[in-house]
């Protein structure tokens, strides 16, 4: 697959800090690319990066195939963490200015203003103070500006965080419609479960070093932990827990059960498979569930932190 | 480059439609020329407000001169004697003059007194003494014979006209009017860098607290933001500064025109003198009026006019650019104390060695801080008026110039770092670490 997107062993370096150490990354197109990372690993620093507002120390970031230049500031959108707009400008010529700052003609920008003000239903904020608008609001005068010029890349660094819940859906919605629609999206995040909706690919970066990528599925697939979650119906239940016990290993589940069934979290030990397993359990007892435990990204989040601290 | 005048635009704009700007611009010629109009008008007050003085003549010599003016009247009380002319001024007048008897003239002068309930002014006791002053002398020269119309015809006026070795004509007049001219421009740069050098910086600061910075240089360099700052902020003060100079001159045309020969005649009372001191005034105005005329022919107007947009323009740039990098290191205008007294001390000491520098203009105070180049601007613009050799000021320009790409380029390393920076508070050393960043 094409990449949109290749950062080759990026370094980056603040004095006697190191805030990136030969980052690579690469960003497939139409993909959503979540960027994650404990705060001040590095993320940050490598968006401004590819944003082109701070320049690397040593390594090389490619765009659509072409070495980064000054021109390709047209291609990016860059929703930052710390976002604002001017206090006392009004909506629409805010709007404008950063709509023209991209690159946008005057005419092309009042249209594409229009059409989005409309689908948020917002156009009478046009003459607005931002100063007069709330925050959740402001951000949604943001959002439109980051996506405005319909760039290939856009980069969202905490998109949701001063939204509440019914607009960060409308904002989840919207950057997958820009997905479908070819654009390519990373995603820099710490809330876990907003990557896991999202996200096609992943990059963890922890102490200026990134120390996992790749697709999700498969990133998943490596954490697996062959744990699988049962629920059993017996009269014996301790007999039965000393014989499961004794062939593979169990931790009492933290889902407590409804039907006063037997909740358990049980390990495959050696080489036998799920199939094994659950004729084994099937000769015992009476199986009222039975599901693999996949490791959310959270958990591959603080086992990967973990490993690599 | 049109990024840059996206900027310039838009800072232009934002500053010229804020409200205090607006009302600042519109307010303060009203304002100006409303308080030279108001100390005008109480000036003109006190003196038509009439006096009246009461006189003991003794001498029965000095009566004629208390003659009535506009503003004082006199009250001859000789009979009363003086005592019962001393409760009787405490009652009515404001004053009692009290000239003794004596025998001779020349004992005339002595032991003159003025009775009053409070201090009087010292121009008022002036104004009596020269008024007594002279009638004695013309009663000495009578006494004496003479006569005084041709002493009279003896009295001249001089006015030394100096002239420098290369033929350049120099006076009194042209020494103020150069250290008006020099001061004025001095102090317009002075008060033109503290004003719009601040707005550059809470500009800056706004894009920082309201954190639009990020977004905005996604899009542009650092140094355009910057460098469109500094030039939309001085486009709105050029602006604010021709308003000011258009509307104090409408206002000022209408008020004389409409007080018409009041206004013009509101000078020192010329019903006050006799008819040959009006004339020597007005000859002495004509004459004064033409050596004015000649004098601003003499100044080197091309000299100070490309060297004050010079001069501007580069004690602008630099200290602008100053001033955005302070906006930019720290997170609130409270935070700029500790970088401000650096910045406005040359300032201040310029102002100061200025007024110092048209008393001496070519000493080498003077010299040295018009070759300075944190100085020059305001020094040198104060010394062009008396003329200032070429390989001066040629030098003053180059170091300024050199000065300016130094510190356009230190300012803008700190801008670049500093505008993305939130939550420290900046020492002199983390500003310096920055320049290697």
């Amino acid at each position: 697959m094409k990449n949109i997107l290749t950062v080759e062993n990026v370094c980056k370096n603040y004095g006697n800090f190191t805030a990136l150490n030969n980052v690579s990354i690469s960003v497939p197109e139409g993909s959503v690319f979540g960027l994650l990372g404990p705060n001040g690993a590095g993320k940050t620093s490598l968006i401004r990066i590819i944003n082109q507002i701070t320049l690397p120390d040593s390594g090389t970031i490619y765009l659509d195939g072409e070495p980064l230049q000054p021109h390709h500031i047209q291609n990016i959108g860059y929703l930052p963490e710390e976002r604002g707009l001017y206090k006392s400008m009004k909506v629409g010529e805010q709007a404008l200015y950063l709509a023209q700052l991209k690159g946008m003609s005057k005419s092309e920008a009042k249209k594409k203003l229009h059409y989005w003000f409309e689908k948020f239903e917002i156009t009478d904020w046009w003459n607005k103070k931002i100063q007069e608008l709330s925050k959740g609001m402001a951000q949604k005068v943001q959002f439109i500006v980051t996506v405005l010029h319909e760039p290939k890349l856009l980069i969202f660094d905490e998109p949701f965080s001063g939204f509440d819940p019914i607009n960060a859906n409308l904002i989840k919605d919207e950057i997958l419609k820009l997905r479908d629609e070819g654009a390519s999206i990373i995603f820099s995040t710490h809330r876990m479960e907003s990557v896991e909706e999202l996200c096609d690919h992943i990059a963890l970066i922890n102490k200026s070093n990134k120390i996992l990528d790749g697709k999700l599925n498969n990133i998943k697939q490596e954490y697996r932990t062959n744990q699988f979650e049962v629920g059993l119906l017996s009269d014996t239940k301790e007999e039965l827990l000393k014989e499961i016990n004794s062939k593979f290993i169990v931790e009492n589940s933290k889902v407590a059960s409804f039907n006063n069934d037997l909740r358990l979290l049980i390990s495959l030990k050696n080489n036998e498979t799920s199939t094994e397993m659950i004729q084994f359990l099937n000769n015992k007892a009476q199986i009222t569930h039975f599901t693999e435990v996949i490791p959310s990204v959270n958990d591959i989040f603080l086992k990967a932190v973990a490993n690599n601290g | 480059m049109g990024k840059l005048k996206l900027i310039i635009k838009r800072e232009f704009l934002a500053k010229v439609k804020n409200k205090s700007f607006i009302i600042l611009t519109l307010l303060s010629p009203l304002l100006m020329v409303g308080l030279a109009m108001l100390i005008i008008f109480l000036n003109e007050k006190n003196s038509e407000e009439v006096r009246k003085l009461a006189f003991v003549d003794e001498s029965e010599q000095l009566a004629i001169i208390f003659e009535d003016t506009e503003t004082t009247k006199y009250v001859n009380l000789t009979e009363l004697g003086l005592d019962v002319a001393k409760s009787k001024t405490k009652e009515f007048y404001y004053g009692l003059i009290y000239i003794p008897k004596n025998d001779s003239l020349k004992n005339l002068s002595k032991g003159i007194a003025f009775y009053s309930e409070d201090t009087p002014s010292l121009s008022l006791l002036s104004e009596i003494e020269s008024k007594i002053e002279k009638k004695i002398r013309n009663l000495k020269i009578e006494q004496l014979h003479f006569d005084v119309e041709k002493i009279k015809a003896t009295e001249t006026n001089v006015t030394i006209a100096s002239e420098n070795f290369s033929g350049e004509k120099s006076s009194k007049i042209g020494s103020l009017l150069r250290m008006g001219v020099g001061g004025g421009f001095g102090y317009l740069i002075f008060m033109f860098i503290i004003i719009y050098g601040t707005s550059v910086m809470r500009s800056v600061i706004e894009e920082k607290t309201s954190r639009i910075i990020e977004v905005i240089i996604s899009s542009v360099k650092p140094f355009q933001l910057m460098l469109g700052k500094i030039v939309g902020n001085a486009l709105a003060g050029i602006l604010q500064f021709i308003i000011w100079a258009i509307s104090i001159g409408l206002i000022l045309t209408i008020i004389t025109y409409i007080f018409g020969i009041e206004a013009a005649n509101s000078g020192p009372a010329m019903g006050q003198m006799n008819p040959e001191m009006v004339q020597q005034v007005q000859n002495s105005s004509v004459s004064d009026l033409q050596l004015v005329l000649r004098e601003i022919k003499n100044l080197p107007i091309l000299t100070m006019f490309f060297s004050f947009i010079f001069y501007f323009l580069g004690g602008y740039l630099i200290y602008s650019s100053i001033y955005a990098a302070i906006g930019a290191a720290v997170d609130s205008e409270t935070d700029t104390q500790q970088f401000m007294m650096p910045v406005l001390m040359p300032l201040i000491i310029a102002i100061y060695v200025g007024f110092s520098v048209i008393e001496n203009p070519h000493g080498p105070i003077a010299l040295g801080f018009s070759l300075f180049p944190l100085t020059s601007p305001i020094v040198m613009l104060m010394r062009i008026p008396f003329g200032v050799p070429w390989w001066q000021i040629i030098t003053s320009m180059l170091l300024l110039i050199v000065t300016f790409i130094a510190i356009v380029w230190f300012a803008a390393k700190i801008y670049r770092v500093g505008i993305l920076m939130y939550g420290k508070k900046p020492s002199y050393k983390e500003l310096y670490k920055w320049l290697k960043y």
